[in-house]
């Protein structure tokens, strides 16, 4: 079972995670599942009215405005990190909280590294999967290390020109 | 110059703390080299030939004598002594032991400095002209915006993953001393009828394989938008540039592909859903500008006696004048420029005693400002006319008053084969002989401005797709060739070199300029620089000299 963190009040947490990752030739098993885009397009809304939680897993090259009008009913929106150094994910985090008005889950899967922490908090993700070992501990501290920010973000913290306002 | 406050200095102190511990893991075998290089990357560090390079930013080129004396320091106690200056206007110290680096950048945070995104694919050290708060021309000061651009893009949390490094670079003048064309965004900045500030802001050039000059996607954003703007096109290019090549990864490639105006129109769509949420606040923006207010002038006449004295006794003295004093805007000032190309040396290379004179001279004579500008020379920018002959005597003792400006020996040049992993064949030598070649001065100034960039391979550190003459290193069967371009520009009328033809070896190189120059001489008209004979006359006059005696 991989390391799953949730970030909840600004709370950093383990926690068991209640969904299942389903690749598009599994057959669908019994609780919450998380899919493909494909594959909720197509089986999407039966899932829902059999009573899964359904969460979508989004693919970098994947535009998060796909689901909008979905998001209502959309337990977790999972966005893949091919790589380290693939940054697409961010974009689509920002936009599911700015831009979509997204309140459930975000969370970031694939190669997630304790470095990127502070990026993906401040991007509004609020759940992890880290792939480098990273305990809560870690992974907290990886992303609370600076105590001041330049920039505006969605993590409630507020920016350097903020601070100096006060 | 900008102060650091509380929180800048805490947020560069929580990244070198950071830094620490990576090279901790790194040293203790728990991050393997692999893991370990996007993250010293990102902090500077490259693994070079023979060392660790670590790569200093310089924010729009802007130092003080406090931090000069301290690059002089950490050169001479962890390096050899010397430190180069790049095109990026950034220094870099090529002798670095990993160890060592937690320590350098920590002594650095304690004058304001560090090393943070000077290299990866992310937002770069921002570049601006180097005479801003000094020149006539400027219709504001860009380094404002370029404060603004740096606090901005440290550590962003949406686009510090980019599919490749990012460049930007502010001007406020006609005359274009950043090269703002052959950055990924330049910024112009315009006054509107009304008065009011805003930008011209031109995305997608690059050198490199592919040269760009950028287009305009924008003729006049008004200035307060800036970084809304700025996060509208890095969001479209974040999303949509290519990941899947590095070599079209720039985002001149997707400028390029899209053509301009649907560029433009996908970056004003998005522009317009994101809102101004992203601005600076004006209390933010006034408090920045506040720390760019003028300096002090005292009044002074326009000529000045001491000055005209020296000129007439010392003609060496005279010739630095003619070539390395520039128009300030005040009366009884002037900017100098210190020449970091002396005939024989490493173009940019200055040693921890250079630096020492230049930060004293700045703290004695030029109000505590010192620049470093793109063409890897370093700036004086506000000196009094009468202290003119004093600064040189004391630049001249340091071997630093070469009065070379603009002239045939004022050469970029890259590192090239001499540290540098990837290049192809030798840079600095090359610029060693050409810059012997016209070691008469009175030659040189008779050529007048002609600039020549050099690059130790296709990647361009050396600009020499926008040389008027460019030299390119490439690789034949394992010998040092030269491929020579003519016609290009990195200024207001930016322009991309013509090839010559065959690439040369490397001892017809300075022979082949001495060649081009004489064409030159013969050709032409009154007035005319080497770059506007030639963009009258074409290659073939040029091409017929060099390659005369091969056919
Ligand atoms: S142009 Fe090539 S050789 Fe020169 S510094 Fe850049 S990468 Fe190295």
């Amino acid at each position: 079972m991989p390391t799953f963190i949730r970030l909840h009040d600004r709370v950093f947490s383990l926690a068991e995670d209640p969904f299942t990752a389903v690749g598009d030739e599994d057959t669908i098993p019994p609780g919450d599942v998380i899919i493909s885009l494909t594959r909720f397009q197509a089986e999407g809304e039966g899932l829902l009215s059999e009573g899964h939680s359904v969460g979508v897993r989004l693919e970098s090259h994947e535009d998060v405005e796909a689901l909008a009008y979905d998001l209502p009913q959309i337990a977790v929106v999972a966005l893949a990190f091919p790589k380290f150094g693939d940054g697409r994910a961010y974009t689509s985090a920002r936009l599911l909280r700015e831009r979509l008005g997204y309140k459930g889950e975000v969370r970031a899967v694939g190669d997630v590294l304790r470095e990127q922490a502070g990026f993906m908090v401040r991007c509004g993700f609020d759940a992890f999967e880290p792939a480098d070992g990273s305990t809560v501990e870690v992974w907290e501290a990886a992303a609370h290390r600076f105590r001041h920010a330049y920039q505006r973000s969605d993590d409630g913290r507020p920016a350097a020109y903020a601070e100096r306002g006060e | 110059m900008y102060r650091y406050d509380a929180i800048d200095k805490e947020f560069l102190a929580d990244r070198s703390a950071e830094f620490r511990g990576q090279v901790v893991r790194r040293l203790a075998g728990e991050l393997n080299e692999e893991q370990f290089k996007p993250l010293r990357l990102r902090n500077g560090l490259y693994l070079q030939l023979h060392a660790y390079m670590l790569r200093i930013a310089i924010p729009y080129g802007a130092v003080n004598p406090t931090q000069l004396r301290k690059l002089a320091w950490i050169s001479r106690t962890y390096d050899k002594g010397y430190g180069h200056f790049t095109t990026r206007t950034n220094l870099q110290l090529h002798w670095i032991k990993l160890a060592d680096a937690p320590d350098i950048l920590e002594h650095l945070a304690q004058v304001d400095m560090h090393a943070l995104q000077t290299s990866g694919n992310c937002i770069r050290n921002v570049s601006a002209d180097p005479y801003a708060g000094a020149t006539a021309e400027e219709i504001d000061d860009p380094r404002v915006w370029a404060e603004a651009i740096r606090q901005w893009s440290s550590l962003h949390p949406e686009f510090s993953w980019l599919p490749r490094k990012f460049k930007i670079a502010v001007t406020a003048s006609p005359k274009d001393r950043t090269a703002a064309k052959t950055h990924d965004i330049g910024l112009h900045l315009k006054r509107a009828r009304d008065g009011s500030l805003g930008f011209e802001v031109m995305v997608g050039g690059g050198l490199g394989r592919m040269p760009y000059i950028a287009p305009t996607v924008r003729q006049f954003l008004p200035a307060p938008r800036l970084l809304s703007y700025l996060e509208a096109i890095l969001r479209v290019y974040n999303r949509h540039g290519r990941r899947d090549n590095i070599h079209k990864a720039r985002i001149k490639v997707l400028v390029a592909a899209l053509g301009r105006d649907e560029f433009a129109s996908q970056v004003e769509a998005e522009w317009e859903k994101s809102g101004t949420a992203s601005d600076l606040p004006d209390t933010e923006l006034a408090r920045i500008r506040g720390a760019f207010a003028p300096k002090v002038f005292e009044t002074l006449p326009t000529v000045s006696e001491a000055l005209e004295a020296a000129r007439a006794k010392t003609p060496a003295f005279a010739r630095f004048a003619r070539n390395n004093l520039k128009p300030h805007k005040v009366a009884g000032y002037t900017i100098v420029e210190v020449s970091l190309k002396a005939i024989g040396a490493t173009p940019g290379d200055a040693s921890a005693e250079q630096m020492e004179v230049v930060a004293d001279l700045a703290e004695r004579y030029g109000q505590d400002d010192i620049r470093v500008t793109h063409e890897q020379n370093l700036v004086l920018p506000h000196v009094k006319l009468d202290d003119a002959p004093a600064v040189w005597a004391a630049l001249n003792a340091a071997g630093l008053a070469t009065p070379n400006m603009n002239l045939v020996s004022d050469i970029i040049a890259c590192p090239g084969l001499d540290y540098c992993a990837l290049a192809n064949a030798r840079a600095i030598s090359v610029a060693q002989n050409i810059a012997q070649k016209f070691a008469d001065p009175d030659l040189a100034e008779k050529v007048g401005e002609l600039k020549v960039k050099i690059s130790g391979c296709i990647n361009a550190c050396g600009h020499h797709h926008v040389g008027h003459i460019g030299i390119l290193g490439v690789d034949k069967k394992g010998e040092e060739f030269y491929q020579l371009t003519l016609g290009g520009s990195g200024a207001e009328d930016a322009a991309v070199g013509t090839a010559l033809g065959p690439a040369l070896p490397y001892n017809r190189v300075a022979e082949a300029v001495d060649t081009l120059v004489e064409t030159y001489l013969r050709e032409r008209h009154d007035g005319e620089r080497f770059l506007d004979t030639f963009r009258r006359t074409g290659v073939a006059p040029f091409k017929e000299a060099v390659y005369a005696d091969v056919h």
